[in-house]
C-alpha cells in the first residue's frame, strides 16, 4: 500500500502544524459537515463506510453513535486516548504525529453526536503530549476551527484534555467515565450503556484515537472509497502495531485482512537471526496465543478471519514470539499485567489473576506440582464469563489457550512426578 | 496553600468541567499537589478535598488506586522502566537489573543522595522502542526510549546535578 489514510503524516512532511495541515485538506471535512449536512446524515455515511471500533472490539462506530437517546441534552464526546495494552502503541504516533486529524475527527464525531463538549482521555503516562494537544487546541481557537458559532452556523464545540493517572482499566470505557468523573477506575454494571447515560449520567459517545482519525478522509472521500479498502465485512486500514522479535518493529498502516505473513515478513523484516516464529499474540496480551502454523500465517488480519483461528484480532497489537520463546515465561509476564492491572471490583479476576500469578511464579521457578497445570486452566475457566467488563476475560485467555495449545511448554517446568516414578 | 498560590490553574482546571460536576477536577487538582509537595501526605490529600468538598478517605482511595501518584516520599527524579512483555524480548529486563546494580540500589530504591528512585512499571506505550523508561519528575513526566544502560547513566547524572541546583 502507498497511501496512508491515518498514517498520513508519513506522506506529507509537518503534517503536525495547522498551516500545513490546512494546506492539505485539514478541516474541509469538518466544515462541509457543518454547512451542509444533518448529524443524522453524517451517522448514516458513516454506518455505510462499514468503519468500525479501532480499539479492540471493532464495534460499527456509526451503530454505537446511533444508539444516543433521543433528545436527551448535553450530550458528551470522550477519546480514549488511554493507550495501555501491551504491544500497542499507535494511537501516540497518531496524536503526536498527526493530531490535527485526530482533532479533527473528534469535531466530526462531536458534530454527529450533537455535543458541544469533548473530552480527550490521555493515560497520565502521556503528559509531554496532553500538553501539546492544548496548545493545538488553542491554535484551533484562534483560527475559528473550535468554539462558538462555527463556520457561522449556530454550533459550538469545546475541547478539553484530561489526563489519568495510570490505571491499564480505564481503556474500558466505561472505567474511563467514571475516572473522568474523578472517581475509582472501575467499570460499570452495563445496561445503561454510555449512549444512553455516559459521562455525567449523560448521553455519550466513546471512541478510540483511531477510530476517529478514520472520520475526516471518510467524509472527504465517501463512504463507498472507504469501504473499498479491506475485507468485505471489515473495511479500511488499520495501524498494526508489530513488536516482540521482529527486525523492525513499529506501526504499519495496511488494509485490513493483510495477512500476518506480510506484515511480519514483508513489512516488519522477518525474525532476526532467521529463527522461526513459534507463535503469535494477534491482539496484545488479550487474546488467545496462536501457534505459527502456514495455516496462522496465511490468515488475513481482519475482525472475521482471525477468530476463524482461534483468537482475535483487537487493537491489532501483534507480538511476536522466535522459537527460543519460553511460552510458560511469556504467560507468566501476561499474568502478571493482569494481576497488577485488575481493578478489584469482581472477585474472579482480582482474586483468580492473584491465584494465577502465584501458580506461575511456581512454573517459571520450576517448582510447580504436575497438577498446577490443570489447576492453572481450570482457574483461567473459571474467570471467564463471570466480570463485569472485558479485562477479567482477556486475563483468562491467553492462559487457557496456551495451555492448551503449548501444553508441553508447562510440563518442562514442573517437578518430577514422584507417584509415577515409584 | 494550592488555593494562593495557583489560584489561576486550579481555576482553569475548574473551567474545564460543568460548574456541578467539580469532582471531575479531583485528579488534575492531585497532579497539581504532587507537583508542589513532591509527593501526596495525608495533608495534601485534605488540601485537593477541600478544595472540591471532598472526603479526605475518597481522595485517598484515588491515590492508592492510580499508580502516578505517590503518598509516599521516594526520589525527586523516578526512573519507570517497563518490563512488560514486548519490552522484555527485547531486553528490558537485563536493562534495568544492570542499572539498578551500576547505581548500587534494589530494584524500587532510592540513592543514598535522595535523588532517584528506579521502578518497574506496566506497558508505557512504547514497544517498539525498547529498552525505555519514563522520567517521573517534578514538573511533569517524559519518555526516554531506545535506551542503553549507558545513555541512562548519563542521565541520571545530569539529574543529579540538576536536582542539586534546584
Amino acid at each position: 500500500m502507498t497511501e496512508h489514510v491515518v498514517l498520513r503524516h508519513r506522506d506529507i512532511e509537518g503534517l503536525d502544524q495547522l498551516d500545513t495541515y490546512l494546506d492539505n485538506g485539514g478541516y474541509k471535512a469538518f466544515e462541509s459537515i457543518v454547512r451542509k449536512k444533518s448529524p443524522q446524515q453524517v451517522i448514516d455515511l458513516v454506518k455505510k463506510s462499514g468503519l468500525r471500533g479501532r480499539g479492540g472490539a471493532g464495534f460499527p462506530t456509526g451503530v454505537k453513535w446511533s444508539f444516543l437517546t433521543p433528545d436527551v441534552f448535553p450530550r458528551y464526546v470522550v477519546a480514549n486516548a488511554d493507550e495501555s495494552e501491551p504491544g500497542t502503541f499507535k494511537d501516540r504516533e497518531i496524536m503526536e504525529r498527526n493530531p490535527f486529524q485526530f482533532l479533527e475527527g473528534v469535531a466530526i464525531c462531536a458534530y454527529a453526536a450533537q455535543a458541544n463538549a469533548a473530552y480527550i482521555y490521555c493515560r497520565g503516562e502521556f503528559w509531554d503530549l496532553a500538553q501539546e494537544l492544548d496548545r493545538k487546541i488553542e491554535e484551533l481557537h484562534a483560527r475559528g476551527l473550535l468554539g462558538r458559532k462555527l463556520f457561522d452556523s449556530k454550533y459550538s464545540l469545546e475541547m478539553f484534555t484530561h489526563l489519568g493517572a495510570g490505571a491499564y482499566i480505564c481503556g474500558e470505557e466505561t472505567a474511563l467515565l467514571e475516572s473522568l468523573e474523578g472517581k475509582l477506575g472501575q467499570p460499570r454494571l452495563r445496561p445503561p450503556f454510555p449512549a444512553a447515560e455516559g459521562l455525567f449520567a449523560k448521553p455519550t459517545v466513546v471512541n478510540n484515537v483511531e477510530t476517529l482519525t478514520n472520520l475526516p478522509p471518510i467524509i472527504n472521500r465517501g463512504a463507498k472509497w472507504y469501504s473499498s479498502i479491506g475485507t468485505e465485512k471489515s473495511t479500511g486500514t488499520k495501524v498494526f502495531s508489530v513488536s516482540g522479535n521482529v527486525e523492525r518493529p513499529g506501526n504499519y498502516e495496511l488494509p485490513l485482512g493483510t495477512t500476518f505473513r506480510e506484515l511480519i515478513y514483508d513489512q516488519a523484516g522477518g525474525v532476526p537471526n532467521d529463527l522461526s516464529i513459534k507463535a503469535i499474540l494477534p491482539a496484545g496480551a488479550s487474546a488467545p496465543i496462536l501457534p505459527a502454523t502456514d495455516e496462522v500465517l496465511d490468515t488475513g488480519m481482519d475482525y472475521e478471519s482471525v477468530p476463524k483461528v482461534g483468537s482475535s484480532l483487537g487493537s491489532a497489537s501483534i507480538i511476536v514470539l522466535d522459537e527460543t520463546v519460553d511460552i510458560a515465561w511469556v504467560l507468566s509476564k501476561i499474568t502478571d499485567f493482569f494481576e497488577h492491572e485488575s481493578c478489584g471490583k469482581c472477585t474472579p479476576c482480582r482474586d483468580g489473576t492473584y491465584w494465577m500469578k502465584h501458580i506461575f511464579d511456581r512454573l517459571v521457578d520450576d517448582t510447580a506440582q504436575p497438577h498446577e497445570i490443570e489447576l492453572l486452566h481450570s482457574v483461567g475457566i473459571g474467570i471467564q464469563g463471570k466480570c463485569l467488563c472485558a479485562l477479567g476475560e482477556f486475563a483468562a485467555l491467553a492462559v487457557t489457550s496456551a495451555v492448551e495449545r503449548f501444553r508441553p511448554e508447562f510440563e518442562l517446568h514442573v517437578v518430577e512426578d514422584s507417584s509415577k516414578a515409584a | 496553600m494550592l488555593k494562593d498560590n495557583h489560584t489561576q490553574e486550579i481555576e482553569g482546571i475548574l473551567a474545564k468541567y460543568p460548574p456541578d460536576q467539580k469532582r471531575s477536577a479531583v485528579m488534575p487538582l492531585l497532579f497539581l499537589a504532587q507537583r508542589e509537595y513532591g509527593s501526596l501526605s495525608p495533608e495534601a490529600i485534605a488540601e485537593v478535598g477541600d478544595l472540591l468538598g471532598l472526603q479526605s478517605t475518597e481522595v485517598a482511595s484515588l491515590v492508592g488506586f492510580y499508580t502516578l501518584y505517590h503518598d509516599r516520599e521516594g526520589g525527586k527524579y523516578r526512573i519507570q522502566v517497563c518490563t512488560d512483555l514486548p519490552c522484555a524480548l527485547r531486553g528490558a529486563q537485563a536493562f534495568a537489573d544492570e542499572l539498578c546494580d551500576k547505581l548500587d540500589i534494589k530494584m524500587g530504591e532510592t540513592t543514598p543522595d535522595g535523588q532517584v528512585t528506579v521502578e518497574e512499571v506496566k506497558c508505557l506505550a512504547a514497544c517498539d522502542r525498547a529498552p525505555m523508561f519514563q522520567l517521573q519528575e517534578p514538573d511533569g513526566i517524559h519518555y526516554h526510549e531506545d535506551q542503553s544502560v549507558g545513555s541512562a547513566l548519563a542521565l541520571i547524572e545530569a539529574l543529579r546535578v540538576k536536582g542539586q541546583v534546584d
